[in-house]
C-alpha cells in the first residue's frame, strides 16, 4: 500500500516538475525542475525494484549530465530575447499538435496494453549480477558500438574545440 | 488503474511535454534539457515494460540510452558555447542563417 502511494507521489512530482520546465523563465530554474524530475524518476525505478538503474540515474544523469548543464548555464548568462519572450511563435500549433499526439498515443496504448495483474516478479530479476551477465553475454555488440560512439564523441568535442580556437585566432 | 498503465501514461506525458518544450521554447539550452526529458520518458517506459516482462534487456537498453544522452550533451554544449560566442545570443532565431 505504502509503495503504491509513494509510486504515485514520485510519478506525480516528476510530471509536475516536467510541466514547470515549460513555463519557467530562467534556464537555471528549468535545470532544477529537470533535476527534480530525474530524482523522482529514480525514486520510481527504486520502487519498481530496478535499483541498478535508479543508482545510474542519480549518478550519471543528475551527477554528470545535469552538473555539466548547470555549469554551461552559469557560464552563459545571456539575457537576450529568449529571456524576455519565452515562447516561440509555434506555441499554439505546438500545443495543438502535442494534444493530438497525446490523444493518439493514449488511444494506441489503451488498446494494446496487457490487462492488469500480469506483472512479472520484480526484485530478484534486476540484481546487478543478472544485469551484468546479460549485458556482457547478449549485448556485447551494443557495448562495443557504444564504446565506438564514445570515441567519436571525444573526437567531435576536440574538433569543436579546434574550430573555436581557429575562430578566436 | 493498474500501476503499469499509470507509469506508461506518465512516460507518454513526459515524452510529449519534452517534445512540446523543444517546439515552443526559444532558449537553446532549455531545448537541450527538454530533449533530456524526452529521453527520460522513454527510459521510464523501457523500465516499466522490462519489469513487467521480467527481462533484463530493458535495463540494458536504459543503460545504453544513458550513454547516448551523455554523449549528446558532451557534444551539444560545446557547439552551443561556440554559437553563443559567435552570435552572443541563446535565442534560436539568432541562428536562422544556419538554415541550408
Amino acid at each position: 500500500m505504502i509503495e503504491t502511494v509513494l509510486l504515485w507521489l514520485f510519478a506525480g512530482t516528476a510530471l509536475v516538475a516536467a510541466c514547470l520546465m515549460l513555463v519557467l523563465r530562467h534556464p537555471m530554474r528549468v535545470a532544477l525542475a529537470l533535476i527534480a524530475t530525474m530524482l523522482s524518476l529514480a525514486g520510481v525505478y527504486a520502487l519498481l525494484g530496478v535499483h541498478v538503474i535508479a543508482i545510474f540515474q542519480v549518478l550519471i544523469y543528475v551527477g554528470a549530465v545535469m552538473v555539466f548543464m548547470v555549469y554551461a548555464i552559469m557560464l552563459l548568462d545571456v539575457r537576450d530575447r529568449s529571456f524576455v519572450r519565452r515562447f516561440s511563435p509555434l506555441l499554439v500549433p505546438g500545443v495543438l499538435a502535442t494534444v493530438v499526439l497525446l490523444g493518439i498515443l493514449a488511444l494506441a496504448l489503451w488498446r494494446t496494453l496487457p490487462a492488469p495483474g500480469v506483472a512479472g516478479t520484480a526484485g530478484q530479476v534486476f540484481s546487478l549480477q543478472r544485469f551484468s551477465v546479460t549485458f556482457l553475454n547478449e549485448f556485447w555488440l551494443h557495448f562495443e558500438i557504444v564504446s565506438v560512439l564514445l570515441v567519436a564523441a571525444v573526437v567531435a568535442a576536440l574538433a569543436v574545440l579546434e574550430i573555436g580556437r581557429r575562430y578566436r585566432g | 488503474m493498474d500501476n503499469v498503465q499509470f507509469l506508461i501514461a506518465i512516460s507518454v506525458a513526459l515524452f510529449a511535454l519534452g517534445l512540446l518544450g523543444v517546439i515552443v521554447r526559444r532558449n537553446v539550452l532549455i531545448m537541450l534539457m527538454c530533449m533530456e526529458l524526452m529521453l527520460n520518458g522513454v527510459n521510464l517506459s523501457l523500465v516499466t515494460f522490462a519489469q513487467q516482462t521480467a527481462s533484463a534487456a530493458g535495463a540494458v537498453l536504459v543503460f545504453l540510452v544513458f550513454v547516448v544522452a551523455t554523449t549528446e550533451v558532451a557534444i551539444a554544449i560545446p557547439i552551443v558555447l561556440l554559437l553563443v560566442r559567435r552570435k552572443d545570443a541563446l535565442d534560436l532565431d539568432a541562428y536562422a542563417d544556419l538554415k541550408g
